[in-house]
């Protein structure tokens, strides 16, 4: 920490130290001899046009492996979509194609280190010098077909990486927004995978659940359970059905943008308190249990779907079927009316 | 001639600027450094000295105590609560079944009584002595309901202690338990509560929280030896800066980085003027 802090002070003396002092212009040339300078051929001005192979080569090399990661993100996305990897990828594709642009226009690229004060070009001399120079300059560059190729085929796939996430809304790559692993008879548990019973869900707190032998990870799997009075729930009949004794589950997943609803507001005193509410900590998106998970504030659009349970031969919580309602996020300020 | 002169006015001002932002670095870090330093705090394990001492430690004898409990309620409480302490609506619930785990966790912690009865309760110096708290107490305890729960930190593991309060607590109390806000209410952070103020709130739930009552005693320990380690927490990447989470992190994080861009821009854009 001390030294981060003294290399700090140190480089900002040094930006202060050499900040360079305005120079006085220097003085203005005679216009006879700008004249002069100007009649001679362009071959005159110093101009360095010397390919640079060994530069060329770390170019194109430096292209060929951000066309690579950017491949590699590609294949990365669709056999094994590990989010760091992903990110490894694309930035080391992009910062790749950066580094070989800045290293292009540094060493590449002849560098004319004339300092001509030139006027306006008003006649066809001039012109032409300006032709030749700007002709000249490409003959600085060899290898220009290889150097070209690479830089082709590093945006080319760069853009192919950046457009390849289109492909999840196709069936084809990635099915989770239809598959759910919660079936009709399916039992919920606890965290340590203990079937639930209703009397377990005590009035005021909120139980997080799963389905039995599923993969927790997905985006299905996690439900809230509460317990309200059956009385009390205002939505149809069929949902009130499928909250046996007031025990209700809903998803665990915000619709706005997939966080975890973690929060239960719950007054200890409901005349003096807010409501029963199921709330996002992300961006506050507050679901009303009593309402079928009706959006009652924040950015969410659609209520949080409904878990509908049953009780089983063994006195257990079972999913009476699949959501009510599709879980997960959904983007781009979609509504969906009524609940 | 016109051009030069703008050319060179630029790296100028990027200089300055870049050791403004070197500068002001430094003054942050610095700062950072002086904040870190660990407060005093009086002790490390159960803090609030209270621990593992449930239940009234007054010398009067229980008649005189309640007696003491019924005038001090009758004063201070039973506006909202009642003079039966059945309630009044709209105003103040029942305490009857509350329990001394209630009266003690909202009346210690100085969040009853309150200004006005829709007021959020929130955690201040009580204007009770400890003697006035010890009767209040005892006086809505003896309505019935869950005693003043006894918390033995040193049974909790704190590693337990932290799976659970990210599965339970974090979501409204931050990870660290900074606290933040949910729609309708602030939400406390925990360093000043003590082992039994945690055990008591898992209990009762208090204002908007949720109740925990699946929750075992070692679990209960373990939870509260976590909230109260939350009070000087390891900072393993080093900085804290005041353990809230990304949005500080980010902007350090921009601006280290834009100090690096900066000067990245500087080196690539540099032109040679001779």
């Amino acid at each position: 920490m001390r030294a981060l802090q003294v290399a700090l002070a140190w480089i900002g003396l040094r930006l202060l130290r050499r900040l360079p002092r305005r120079r006085p212009r220097p003085p203005r040339e005679p216009v006879e001899a700008q004249r002069r300078r100007r009649a001679q051929p362009p071959e005159a001005l110093s101009f360095e046009a010397e390919p640079h192979r060994g530069s060329e080569l770390l170019v194109a090399a430096l292209l060929l492996a951000a066309a690579l990661a950017a491949a590699a993100f590609v294949v990365f996305y669709v056999v094994w979509p590990d989010t760091q990897l992903l990110g490894l990828c694309l930035g080391g594709a992009v910062l790749l194609a950066g580094v070989a642009c800045a290293l292009a226009g540094k060493r590449v690229v002849p560098q004319e280190t004339a300092a001509e004060p030139y006027e306006e070009l008003h006649d066809e001399r001039a012109v032409d010098d300006v032709g030749a120079i700007v002709r000249e300059a490409g003959e600085g560059v060899s290898r220009r077909r290889l150097l070209a190729g690479a830089a082709g085929l590093a945006g080319t796939t760069i853009g192919v990486a950046a457009a390849v996430p289109l492909a999840s809304l196709g069936p084809g790559v990635d099915d989770r927004v239809a598959g759910t692993p919660w079936r009709r008879g399916r039992r919920v548990v606890d965290g340590d995978g203990r079937p639930l019973r209703p009397e377990q869900i005590e009035p005021g707190s909120a139980v997080l659940a799963y389905p039995e032998g599923a993969d927790r990870d997905t985006l299905e799997a996690p439900v809230t359970l509460l317990r309200l009075d059956p009385d009390t729930l205002d939505m149809p009949a069929a949902r009130r059905a499928a909250a046996p004794g007031g025990v209700i589950a809903y998803s665990r997943i915000c619709t706005h943008a997939a966080c975890a609803v973690s929060m239960y507001r719950h007054p200890l005193s409901p005349a003096t308190a807010p409501d029963d509410a199921l709330v996002c900590p992300c961006h506050f998106s507050t679901f009303d249990p009593r309402r079928g998970g009706k959006v009652v504030f924040g950015p969410a659009g659609r209520p949080l779907p409904q878990l509908p349970l049953q009780v089983n031969g063994d006195g257990e919580l079972v999913a009476a079927g699949g959501f009510i309602g599709a879980v997960g996020p959904t983007y781009g300020g979609s509504r969906e009316q009524g609940s | 001639m016109r051009r030069g002169a703008r050319r060179r006015r630029l790296p100028r001002r990027v200089r300055v600027w870049a050791a403004l932002l070197c500068g002001v670095l430094a003054g942050t870090l610095l700062l950072g450094q002086l904040a870190s330093r660990p407060a005093p705090v009086a002790a490390q394990d159960g803090g609030g000295g209270r621990e593992g001492v449930p239940g009234v430690t007054s010398a009067l004898p229980r008649a005189a105590l309640l007696a003491e409990g019924r005038r001090l309620f009758a004063a201070g409480c039973s506006s909202c609560h009642g003079d039966d302490a059945r309630g009044i609506a709209g105003a103040g619930p029942s305490l009857r079944g509350a329990g001394a785990a209630a009266a003690d966790f909202y009346l210690r912690t100085g969040r009853m009584p309150l200004d006005a009865p829709d007021d959020e309760p929130r955690r201040k110096e009580s204007p009770y002595s400890e003697r006035q708290i010890d009767a209040l107490v005892a006086y809505v305890g003896s309505f019935g309901g869950p005693p003043v729960p006894a918390v033995r930190t040193s049974r909790g593991s704190l590693a337990l202690g932290f799976r659970l309060f990210q599965e339970n607590c974090a979501g409204c109390h931050q990870v660290v338990a900074r606290g933040g806000i949910t729609t309708g209410a602030w939400i406390p952070g925990l360093q000043q509560a003590s082992p039994v103020d945690v055990a008591e709130a898992l209990a009762i739930g208090p204002y908007v929280m949720p109740r925990f009552t699946r929750l075992t005693p070692v679990e209960v320990a373990a939870l509260a030896r976590y909230v109260t380690w939350t009070r000087q927490p390891d900072d393993p990447g080093g900085w804290g800066i005041g353990h809230i989470g990304p949005v500080p992190e980010g902007m350090v994080a921009w601006l280290l980085a834009g100090a690096a861009l900066i000067l990245t821009i500087r080196l690539i854009g540099e032109r040679t003027s001779e």
